[in-house]
């Protein structure tokens, strides 16, 4: 038989992503797409799981029964997606352990925006808005990426987000049709939340090393830049709709570009955050490490009844 | 890789109206039970009246795809259809 | 007539309001991803259930509007939920084992209320005791497992079946409203569910090699308005956007 060379392997490879025919696990893959993949899929995996703690954070102090049990079904729905993108991961030949070991050590991130604190009811707003609004941004892009198993979760996740965004949205709607104390909580958790918003496509097309060869292999969809300024595009009109202010004093609509110009990211604190000096960095992981440490113990009297039961079975 | 870690299960789920099972992802669980249990809760939080199946992945038996297709392929590699394996009876031509 | 339904639907709700109050507190803290996911959907479940049942009592009241109002604005002595839902979480022993005795005297309250001769609350039956099923199934297995996993395990599962024991007499506690809801057909002789939840009991406790304490408890006044302490906690966290807030809406 011959053997093929890996020039030739490549080549196929890159054919099949051109022509948009999807990865599979047991297909070849050059060994830095597989590396790649592992970290974009595992730290989106870990910052669903990580986002559960800002929101969590509100869900015993919710202003309603029906607030709170959306709240809750919101961050069991990103559980969940971590979930799937860690069985996605899985399929590349890494167990989710390791992964989520490599974030304890600080080795592989987590989307910065979750190392801001959740401060008042009306950040729930904010993130919901927000941060799901940018994330599904990413993420339809991400429906169509190559590798199957990473799409497949794609859709079943953006299946699931349509309802978080809206949710956000409609606390923000409800708290500026309320009253001033209100208006002034959702005002005051948008001037928070907008610019880590932003922050959360990642640094500018220039500066991120790994765009180039991720939109080559079809890892990434767009660039950062591109759906930052969709993102901009889409959420304007939406904060004017009901009354919110952009904290942009540069913000304004172009009519030559046909797009909103904005103002700087003071990328200082982007770098700072990711870098793990924000807010609540230090806190996101610490209860991470805990859950993990202090569940050993459940984890591993589980294995012992499993092993118990099956030589009881022999 | 730790050996603590609970065992990775994949899981396959016939809707309400479905014909069949889809592989729908995987889970970790201890054992067949819990696998189920968390599967019910994972992937089917929405709805009722589905059928669930579990069963390990290393337990699974998996063909090795070859890459199909005469665009991607030179005709060398694809040893099993190569024509040249398979005797001809003399008098066929172009088969 | 109408002030024992009442009084039993808090009784029901309160326990529901509570222990799903307690269960969101473990949102992003589990011992695996898969048992955050179970936990929460446990907690979704109660809140709902708890909406359904003080959607229907404030119906039946002057004093509170809707559901919202009787979850977030009484006061200590007015919730009427059992001690046991208001205790700590704990480790995950201790929350599981909670939440197991809970689970299996909910299940045959919940088959029994089906019968109600208040559809309203035969109607609420009929959709929490599917979901009660569930939770019973999984608190069962995790008390097994627990019971019968490493030795830490069991010693933190027999520790929290020694601790929570006391608190469970209480839910069979009947007095002036159950007693005139049984003789009108609404509601079922708790003390009649005493015996099926010990058989569910004992017989997880078996599998588990865990053992019951002999003693048989003090009389907790929850169902009365006297609470522990605990309680004063959950309510300023749980009603602090009301209260801080009055009179918006969210």
């Amino acid at each position: 038989m011959e053997t093929r060379t890996i020039e030739q392997l490549s080549e196929n490879f890159q054919q099949k992503i051109d022509a948009d025919i999807k990865i599979e696990p047991n297909d070849w893959m050059p060994d830095n797409y597989r590396k790649a993949l592992i970290r974009q899929i595992s730290q989106h995996a870990h910052s669903e799981i990580v986002g559960m703690l800002p929101e969590g954070n509100w869900i015993t102090r919710a202003p309603s029964l029906r607030r709170k049990a959306v709240l809750l079904a919101k961050v069991q729905d990103e559980a969940g997606h971590g979930l799937y993108l860690y069985s996605a991961t899985e399929t590349l030949g890494i167990s989710r352990e390791e992964t989520i070991d490599d974030l304890h050590e600080g080795k592989v991130k987590y989307s910065s925006i979750f190392n801001y604190p959740t401060l008042t009811w009306a950040d729930m707003g904010a993130v919901g808005w927000l941060v799901d609004g940018a994330a599904i941004m990413n993420q339809v892009a991400l429906c169509r990426t190559s590798y199957g198993p990473y799409a497949r979760a794609m859709v079943k996740i953006c299946k699931e987000e349509s309802f978080h965004q809206r949710q956000g949205y409609e606390i923000m709607t409800s708290l500026m049709n309320g009253t001033e104390v209100q208006k002034a909580m959702a005002q005051d958790a948008l001037n928070r939340f907008w610019w880590p918003a932003l922050m959360m496509f990642g640094p500018s097309d220039a500066e991120s090393k790994h765009t180039e060869q991720s939109m080559r292999w079809r890892i990434k969809r767009y660039t950062n830049d591109e759906l930052r300024q969709s993102f901009v595009d889409a959420t304007v009109p939406q904060a004017e709709l009901i009354g919110l202010t952009i904290p942009d004093p540069k913000l304004r609509w172009n009519e030559e570009r046909g797009h909103y110009d904005f103002g700087d990211i003071d990328w200082d604190e982007f770098w700072q955050v990711v870098g793990g000096n924000g807010p609540c960095n230090k806190e996101r992981i610490e209860a991470r490490v805990k859950a993990k440490e202090e569940g050993a113990w459940v984890r591993e009297a589980a294995l012992a009844f499993a092993s118990k039961s099956k030589s009881r079975q022999n | 890789m730790s050996s603590n870690e609970w065992p990775l299960w994949e899981v396959f789920i016939r809707s309400k109206q479905g014909l069949n099972h889809k592989h729908v992802g995987s889970l970790r669980a201890p054992d067949a039970a819990m696998a189920l249990q968390n599967a019910r809760d994972v992937y089917t939080r929405r709805s009722e009246g589905v059928s669930i199946w579990v069963m390990q992945s290393a337990l699974i038996t998996a063909s090795d795809p070859k890459e199909s297709g005469p665009m991607f392929e030179p005709a060398d590699s694809k040893v099993y259809r190569h024509p040249t394996f398979y005797d001809l009876p003399d008098g066929i031509e172009h088969m | 007539m109408e002030e024992s339904t009442y009084t039993f639907l808090l009784r029901l709700g309160d326990d529901s309001l509570i222990l799903g109050q307690r269960l969101s507190e473990w949102c992003g803290h589990g011992p695996i991803l898969e048992e955050d996911i179970a936990m929460t959907n446990i907690a979704l479940d109660l809140i709902g259930q708890a909406t359904n049942i003080y959607t229907y009592a404030a119906g039946l009241t002057p004093d509170f509007n809707d559901a919202d109002a009787l979850a977030f604005l009484r006061f200590e002595h007015q919730y009427l939920n059992a001690i046991l839902v208001e205790q700590p979480n704990g480790n995950f022993a201790d929350t599981l084992v909670r939440q197991f005795f809970f689970d299996a005297f909910r299940v045959p309250l919940f088959e029994h209320l089906q019968d109600s001769k208040d559809t309203s609350l035969a109607a609420i039956a009929e959709k929490s005791l599917k979901e009660s099923r569930y939770h019973l199934k999984h608190s069962s297995e995790w008390v097994i497992r627990l019971g019968d996993g490493t030795e830490l395990s069991h010693e933190r599962a027999q520790l929290a079946v020694f601790d929570l024991w006391r608190y469970t007499q209480e839910l069979f506690h009947m007095d002036t409203a159950e007693q005139k809801l049984l003789a009108q057909g609404i509601a079922p002789n708790l003390e009649n569910l005493r015996g099926i939840w010990l058989e569910t009991v004992e017989t997880v406790m078996e599998k588990a090699t865990l053992k019951l304490p002999t003693n048989q408890g003090f009389f907790g006044a929850g169902r009365l308005g006297r609470h522990s302490e605990h309680m004063g906690y959950i309510l300023a966290q749980m009603q602090y956007m009301q209260r801080a807030y009055p009179g918006m809406e969210w």
